[in-house]
């Protein structure tokens, strides 16, 4: 346990569990929330420096890599880094081509950022819980969650990106008419339904990004809380049980990476085609 | 777990790295890829092109070299056609040749033989008629006998 004995279990799972929020307080001000009732109380105008902080690293990590092996790719025998790049790039390649029917220049790209950067975030869960948070507290920083995906408005934002797209091209490759009769008119073709087709529709729509945030978000805050668990039992049973849960998590960040990038990818079909 | 502004910041910075993607990151890789894919495609395509040329050059080749060793046993038997030929020629000239020295040598043989018994004929008469003259001592008249003895000249 990080922070001495007098600490409860109640204790040390909150504290790692609570995100680094800055944020206006109704009392204090812009400021750093000290505990995690203080960060509940500022709102919605509040900022996890933590989730911000390590998924635009992870951004970079995979811009950096990429940009590199794409100023490096040469038509000639290929490097090991850009061996690597181009097996990703092929592999987002035919899941789009298998996904997504129609052409789209940007939906393969889309489809890369995503799996890469999720994978990476994801992949932060790996680290023991207890490094960055015991580091973080002896540089003066009380609270740091490094993994971005256990923060629902990290995956909802993500989400909420797809989903902004999803309305975009339905409204472009439709027709503003066009979208609205699909939201009114199916899957009943009566105007007495139209109210409840609207319904429907929307609801529909809505629970594609939710669906989206909430699962990858769920899987990785579970797999968290079940490693911070571990980590609260006696050190010789933590690894026993932390090696063959992080082993089955190596699958789930990948499984949950490429969970998001397909769905995203045929979300987006879907709001290609005319019904 | 507060839904807060980090939504709105995990969208911007989600906008900004696609975009770096769509723009920076996806197409010379991409490009780089189906360039070389296209490379690899133009080359088996060159290879297979080269093994068939390869298999035309050498059929050509047996086939000029089939072509060329008929010629040169057709010539072989010419040349020998032409040789046996000119040896039977020169054979015949030969032959003639010789036959026509033979007759040639034959008929001067017979007009030497034929001078010679001219001259003999000739010769035997006035030797006979010396010969009579000495055995008879006499005169004879020469003219009255000149006759008899031309006749035995030509019974000789």
């Amino acid at each position: 346990m990080a922070a001495g004995n007098e600490v409860t279990a109640t204790y040390y799972i909150q504290h790692h569990l609570q995100n680094l929020t800055f944020g206006k307080h109704p009392e204090n001000g812009w400021s750093l929330a000290s505990t995690s009732s203080e960060a509940a109380e500022m709102g919605f105008w509040a900022i996890h420096l933590d989730t911000m902080g390590w998924s635009i690293a992870m951004g970079l990590v995979f811009v950096g890599l990429f940009r590199k092996a794409g100023k490096l790719a040469t038509t000639g025998v290929p490097g090991r880094l850009q061996n690597g790049v181009e097996m990703v790039i092929e592999f987002i390649e035919n899941l789009t081509r298998s996904a997504f029917h129609g052409k789209n220049p940007v939906i393969a790209p889309l489809a890369l950022t995503l799996f890469i950067w999720i994978l990476l975030m994801n992949s932060l869960k790996i680290l023991p819980v207890d490094y960055f948070p015991e580091l973080f507290s002896r540089l003066g920083v009380e609270y740091m969650k490094i993994v971005p995906t256990t923060d629902p408005n990290a995956t909802l934002g993500m989400a909420l990106g797809v989903f902004i797209l999803i309305i975009y091209y339905s409204i472009k490759v439709k027709g503003a008419g066009g979208f609205a009769k699909e939201l009114s008119l199916t899957p009943f073709n009566h105007w007495a339904l139209i109210p409840f087709n609207l319904v429907l529709e929307i609801i529909g729509l809505l629970v594609k990004p939710l669906g989206l945030g909430l699962r990858l978000f769920g899987n990785m805050f579970a797999g968290e809380v079940i490693f911070i668990l571990i980590a609260l039992l006696p050190f010789w049973a933590i690894w026993v049980l932390d090696v063959p849960w992080a082993i089955f998590h190596i699958l789930v960040v990948t499984l949950q990476a490429f969970i998001f990038t397909t769905l995203s990818i045929v979300y987006l079909s879907a709001a290609h085609e005319h019904h | 777990m507060n839904i807060n502004m980090t939504l709105i910041g995990q969208t911007i910075a989600f906008a900004i790295f696609v975009w770096f993607s769509i723009k920076y990151v996806w197409p010379p890789i991409s490009n780089a890829l189906h360039e070389r894919q296209r490379k690899i495609a133009d080359g088996l395509d060159a290879a297979s092109r080269a093994t068939r040329d390869l298999e035309r050059a050498q059929e050509q080749a047996s086939e000029t070299l089939r072509e060329s060793k008929e010629q040169a046993s057709q010539i072989l038997e010419q040349a020998h056609k032409r040789s046996s030929q000119m040896i039977e020629e020169a054979r015949e000239q030969a032959r003639a040749e010789g036959e026509r020295l033979v007759a040639s040598a034959r008929a001067e043989i017979g007009q030497e033989v034929n001078r010679a018994k001219d001259e003999l004929r000739a010769q035997v008469s006035t030797l006979a008629v010396t010969g009579a003259e000495r055995v008879l001592e006499a005169s004879i008249d020469e003219k009255a006998h000149r006759k008899l003895l031309d006749k035995l000249a030509a019974e000789l």
